[in-house]
């Protein structure tokens, strides 16, 4: 019995370390992605591009390789911008080792050291991310730690120095181009559900959370005293109750004059909520948000959406078909009240309305307005929003009367019969595009948008889609002469037309034609096509796709922040791929 | 003692692909991705296969892919055991949405919320939709990026080459 117990031991431990050490060769993973996109660009008279200023070719690439192994995972990027593609920030011109990180995380305490993305509650107070697509990077490069004391109780801590393009991370306190401050932030979030047990399987749910963040930065002004230490706060609840749902977070920032808030010494507040309701079928959701001087960038001269530690959330919609995301609204950073209210329903199955296979509805409204701004009192004179001052009083209730955007659209999404599938949207749109795109004088854009996007099923792997797409602008003086500098205000406004086909080949080819028509814009030569050929070929996780034709002016939005493209002419080149 | 040995084989094979990222669930419970598999005590080879898919309230295509994996996922699970996971990459704008959109879509599959982007970028996706498909074990076979009409079909292809 003893030999055989001593046996079985000897056998364990054996193959217990064998099975780890075997572990930890096999468990080990290494995994990546590259992307390059590559444009060749051209001279076109036709849409005003006379001159490539030396740019013939621009490239973005990146390349990315991680590590993990059970509780360990490391990482590293590279990027290339040789140079930066057009409409992306010059500063990003550059190659080299972008972000690097290594975490381990054994479920109770967690530690990244290097470069951070996180973000606490909404991220009203603290969001660090990337998003490729906008050559947008504000990455914390530091430490953070995760502490997971209990079930259901989440710690978080943060501390370091944000990236801003190219620049070293070390401290250069007086250099003038580069005096990044230091952010810390603390986060905890409690679970109730999780950790006490007599809620665990209770159908009321709640979390609770709080942060504090805050920046010391150096003040180089020799006009303003900037404060060096500036803090923000925030608390949300999360709760849910059956088909309910309704969460909340509010956030107040100290004064922190800055370049964005033209240098006054208001503090800052976010309150944002949403109330939803949701069974099978049908989804209602209403969210609202206030805010008004939120902004938080690490350096308080920062401008567009450099250095931000916080992300004020749009709450519109956001849309996917090119005429009705040719104005996307992007969030206005020194205050807005918004609303919006959202139902998706599903007429079912085998209904008269809903046919063999369901007819899916949804209808999307959203509203942003300016917060009002009232003068105050300053050394005896009334002032409002003046340097130095404390700007102006603002009533938390009011709703200005300047709109900034509005968003009406009803969507309907029908599988008629086995090879066809029909969505169509009809739009209702205000876009200030003075303040949002800074426009100075050009009246709003207020225009009736709709598409229809068809796709026919071929054969098994076959099939072909269409897309058509109108905008109509109302109250654009068409006819009326422009002299030459107002013209410029002009450019891509008035109706469009739009028209897609694409043929594929599921799992690997598509080709596409589109074209783009300005043929209502009120000055006649604006009135251009903008047409575009694309190829695309996909194997499993590697994309290629080749396009040539004309892009027009625009602006691309992901997550609520915008980079305006300029009009271009040429060849684009995508690889993608990942493993 | 056979038992015993058997323990350690076990352990040894227990190879997931899938990262140990922490997301939530739609009712705001926490779901260790790396267990997606380790859910059955009888050990993870009785799992049936899982297919992930990351998507966005956002992304026109993802909700044409969701919209087909709907319409057949009850006929593939009858038949493969398949089980779906479609991970949401909304960010705060649109987290609160994506619940009521779900259900007002009428979709069947589980849903989970990669609020802060951790397992998009553990697993490199770079642009939704971007599908993978795990064998019982958890070992990734497929991956498909992009959708068009009928690409499911060449999923369930994949899927029934595990049986």
């Amino acid at each position: 019995m003893r030999k055989h117990i001593l046996l079985t031991l000897a056998l364990a431990l054996t193959f217990g370390f064998k099975a780890s050490a075997q572990s930890f060769l096999e468990n080990s993973q290494v995994n990546g992605s590259f992307q390059t996109d590559a444009q060749y660009y051209m001279l076109d008279n036709g849409i005003g591009i006379d001159n490539l200023y030396g740019k013939q070719l621009g490239l973005n690439g990146f390349g990315k390789v991680g590590y993990s192994n059970g509780n360990f995972s490391a990482g590293i990027r590279f990027e290339a911008f040789l140079p930066e593609l057009n409409g992306f920030r010059q500063e990003l011109n550059g190659v080299g080792l972008a972000n690097f990180y290594a975490t381990y995380d054994n479920g109770f305490v967690g530690v990244t050291v290097g470069d951070i993305y996180d973000q606490f509650g909404n991220g009203l107070v603290f969001r660090t991310y990337e998003e490729w697509s906008l050559g947008m990077d504000n990455a914390l490069r530091g430490v953070r730690t995760i502490v997971r004391p209990i079930q259901g109780v989440t710690l978080k801590g943060v501390y370091g120095r944000q990236r801003y393009f190219w620049a070293p991370y070390n401290e250069r306190e007086f250099a003038t181009d580069d005096y990044r401050g230091i952010v810390r932030g603390v986060d905890g979030e409690w679970d109730l559900n999780q950790s006490i047990p007599a809620m665990n399987e209770s159908e009321f749910k709640m979390t609770l959370g709080g942060s504090f963040v805050s920046k010391k930065q150096y003040d180089q002004s020799l006009f303003y005293y900037i404060p060096e230490n500036v803090g923000a706060a925030a608390g949300r609840v999360n709760m849910s109750y059956g088909r309910f749902a309704f969460s909340t977070e509010y956030a107040y920032k100290i004064n922190d004059p800055s370049a964005i808030n033209n240098f006054i010494y208001k503090e800052g507040q976010a309150l944002m909520s949403s109330l939803s309701y949701s069974q099978k079928g049908l989804g209602v959701v209403l969210q609202v948000k206030r805010t008004d001087n939120m902004s938080f960038k690490s350096q308080y001269t920062a401008l567009q959406n450099d250095l931000d530690i916080n992300f004020i959330p749009p709450i519109n919609y956001t849309h996917t078909h090119s005429l009705p995301s040719m104005y996307t609204y992007s969030t206005q950073p020194n205050g807005e009240m918004a609303a919006q209210f959202q139902v998706n329903y599903t007429i079912p199955k085998g209904t008269v309305l809903g046919g063999k296979y369901g007819t899916k509805l949804s209808l999307n409204m959203s509203q942003v307005n300016d917060i009002v701004r009232d003068s105050i009192m300053d050394h005896g004179q009334m002032v409002i929003n003046k340097k130095g001052t404390l700007g102006y009083a603002s009533d938390f209730f009011a709703v200005s009367d300047h709109r900034f955007f509005r968003d009406i659209n009803f969507e309907i999404d029908k599988k008629i019969s086995k090879d066809w599938h029909v969505t169509a949207q009809y739009i209702n749109l205000y876009y200030d595009i003075e303040t949002i795109e800074g426009h100075a004088g050009a009246p709003p854009v207020q225009a009736n948008i709709g598409f229809l996007d068809v796709t026919y099923k071929i054969n098994k792997r076959q099939s072909l889609r269409f897309e058509l797409q109108g905008l109509w602008e109302r109250e654009v003086k068409k006819g009326y002469v422009y002299d030459e500098s107002e013209k410029k205000d002009y450019q891509k406004r008035g109706d469009w037309a739009f028209g897609l086909l694409e043929y594929s080949i599921t799992p690997h080819w598509s080709i596409s034609i589109a074209d783009k028509w300005n043929y209502g814009n009120p000055v006649p030569e604006f009135r251009d096509h903008y047409f575009t050929g694309t190829v695309t070929y996909i194997h499993e996780a590697t994309r290629i796709m080749l396009s040539g034709g004309r892009q027009s002016e625009g602006v691309v939005c992901v997550g609520g922040v915008c980079r305006t493209v300029p009009a271009s002419s040429g060849v684009s080149l995508t690889v993608s791929t990942s493993f | 003692m056979a038992a015993v040995l058997f323990a350690f084989g076990l352990q040894a094979q227990q190879k997931s692909d899938l990262p140990n990222v922490t997301l939530k669930d739609l009712n705001g419970k926490d779901v260790n991705v790396s267990s997606l598999f380790a859910n059955n005590k009888r050990g993870a080879t009785q799992n049936g296969p899982v297919v992930l898919t990351f998507w966005a309230t956002w992304c026109g295509p993802c909700i044409k892919e969701h919209n087909a994996l709907d319409e057949v996922y009850a006929d593939w699970q009858n038949e493969t055991g398949v089980k779906i996971y479609a991970v949401s990459i909304d960010d705060s704008r649109t987290t609160a949405k994506v619940k009521p959109f779900v259900e007002g879509k009428g979709w069947d599959f589980e849903v989970l919320l990669d609020v802060n982007g951790d397992l998009k970028r553990a697993m490199n996706v770079n642009n939704p939709p971007h599908t993978f498909l795990f064998d019982g074990k958890g070992k990734m076979v497929y991956q498909h990026t992009g959708y068009w009409d009928g690409a499911e079909d060449e999923l369930y292809e994949e899927i029934l080459k595990l049986k």
